[in-house]
């Protein structure tokens, strides 16, 4: 689309080209160099900041590999928890009763509402006062409940738009081989709907892996964010290594999180075996938001 | 039984909240456009920082960003955003620093998927009558895109307003900031969940609705 919007490039449009190419350079420029200017007054470049991280394995193996183990502790185990949970509420809000779509709904609804950092405030207190988990393994609990009640009310969604995105003949078929309700979607719709949910899934896990952070920040749960904090009062203050580096950490988990699910789409939309239907990665963000969404109603 | 409640500020907790989603909102909403213009643009460099910069930011955790504007931005580099050492009004313009870098990355997307729903045909004919790009974007592109953009720009706008409780992370006292006090101070745990939960669910709710049907309004009917 993009290529759409300008002409072919004559010598006019060449010369101003290379005109903001220069002020967006220099002004890019500009900025890098107060930024590293200002980092060298505060020291912040010295070698001694940087040098845990290039050589040798302390604070790889002190700090960041068990931090970055609990994040993704924390994120697997809520992704599996709240799948089948999800699954549960999604198939329960195209039930044909109302008694059971309508409770499915209002859960749904409610916890995509509000925020997980609430859940996950709400789970740490829970946890205190109601149960004997320790004080230790608490954080943990908290973050997980947090991430499952709002990711199941997600998923829920995704399965929903996974399941309509099936062509109707799927189930109009299977009607008329004489399948019961719970066979149609047993046999013919959930096999096809997960293949068409992946990619929306493994975008939920970006946003899973990226909540874990709150635990670390709020509920001092020790995860990979925590340990950036551990480390920059370990080795003299070097808040930006520490923060460059875990956070160049998270980008090379999520982007290829993110890649795979768009090469998983890319795949299902070129796939000939299946019917085509695919959640794209893209679909997520809606799907997240409260409230009916456009895709839903026009497919029911 | 709601007692307890009149000795907290709920509702200026709440304005709090509301104040870092506006004031975010309106700065990721001009930063995201300008984003959306790099990336579609005709100029490689800008094209690319563009790209890198919502790809960067995208898989971040909200939470380092936040974080680092305090601990990074504050502690260690000295910025601080004119506002003389008043603890909470420092806290309060980092976190919406924070909050437009990551949003805007989003809002960029939530536009790119605008501007892809304009018909092919509307820019080539901008084009035919002489128009550069940034008339064909200005006055051709870009008014369709964002009437299209309702949509997407409302999930962010909500997402935004449900992030705003980041800000807890370096002690803006906003509603989650007020939660955990209250849950540390009384022994109320449901009822004090269930009215912040209730205060978020009248911000996101109504929102969404009616967002969504402006949206509907508007769209350019194809």
């Amino acid at each position: 689309m993009s290529s759409v919007l300008y002409d072919a490039q004559g010598p006019r449009a060449k010369r101003r080209n290379i005109l903001y190419t220069a002020v967006f350079s220099v002004a890019a420029l500009a900025l890098l160099w107060w930024v590293i200017s200002t980092l060298n007054d505060k020291g912040q470049l010295e070698w001694m900041l940087w040098k845990p991280f290039f050589t040798g394995t302390e604070a790889w193996s002190t700090y960041i590999w068990p931090g970055l183990e609990n994040t993704l502790k924390a994120a697997a185990l809520s992704m599996v928890i709240a799948l089948p949970l999800g699954a549960a509420l999604g198939i329960a809000r195209l039930s044909d009763h109302a008694w059971v779509r309508m409770p499915a709904s209002a859960v749904v609804e409610f916890f995509r509402a509000i925020p997980v950092l609430v859940l996950m405030i709400f789970g740490q207190a829970l946890f205190a006062e109601y149960t004997d988990v320790s004080s230790d393994d608490r954080p943990l609990y908290a973050v997980v409940t947090g991430l499952v009640l709002y990711n199941a009310s997600v998923l829920a969604e995704i399965v929903r738009a996974g399941i309509l995105s099936l062509p109707r003949g799927q189930s109009e078929a299977a009607q008329a081989i004489g399948l019961r309700k719970g066979q149609v979607m047993r046999l013919i719709l959930l096999p096809q709907a997960v293949t068409a949910m992946l990619p929306a899934i493994v975008s939920q896990l970006v946003v899973i892996v990226k909540d874990t952070a709150l635990g670390g920040a709020v509920l001092t749960f020790p995860e990979l964010l925590s340990s950036a904090n551990t480390m920059s009062g370990y080795y003299g203050a070097n808040v930006i290594a520490s923060f460059t580096v875990v956070a160049v950490i998270y980008i090379v988990i999520n982007f290829s999180l993110t890649s795979f699910a768009s090469w998983l789409e890319g795949r299902l939309r070129r796939g000939k075996k299946s019917t085509g239907a695919v959640v794209g990665a893209g679909a997520v963000a809606e799907l997240a938001a409260p409230g009916e969404h456009e895709d839903l109603q026009k497919a029911t | 039984m709601f007692d307890f409640l009149e000795d907290y500020d709920l509702l200026g907790a709440f304005w709090t909240t509301v104040q870092l989603a506006l004031l975010s909102a309106v700065g990721s909403l001009i930063w995201g456009t300008l984003l959306a213009g790099m990336r579609v643009g005709p100029v490689p460099l800008m094209r690319g920082f563009g790209t890198a910069y919502v790809n960067i930011v995208r898989n971040i955790p909200l939470t380092v960003i936040i974080l680092f504007t305090s601990l990074g931005l504050y502690q260690t580099l000295n910025v601080s955003l004119g506002a003389d050492g008043v603890v909470e009004t420092l806290n309060f313009r980092l976190s919406v620093l924070g909050l437009i870098a990551y949003t805007s990355a989003f809002v960029c997307e939530a536009l790119r998927s605008g501007i892809n729903t304009v018909p092919v045909g509307q820019a080539e004919a901008a084009r035919a009558i002489g128009l550069s790009f940034g008339q064909v974007l200005r006055l051709v592109v870009l008014p369709q895109a964002f009437r299209a953009s309702v949509g997407p720009l409302t999930n962010v706008l909500i997402a935004l307003t449900k992030n705003t409780t980041v800000a807890a992370a370096i002690g803006v006292a906003e509603a989650a900031t007020l939660m955990k006090k209250m849950i540390e101070n009384e022994a109320q745990l449901l009822l004090i969940s269930a009215v912040i939960a209730l205060g978020f669910v009248i911000l996101t709710l109504p929102t969404g609705l009616i967002l969504g049907w402006v949206g509907k309004k508007v769209a350019v009917k194809r």
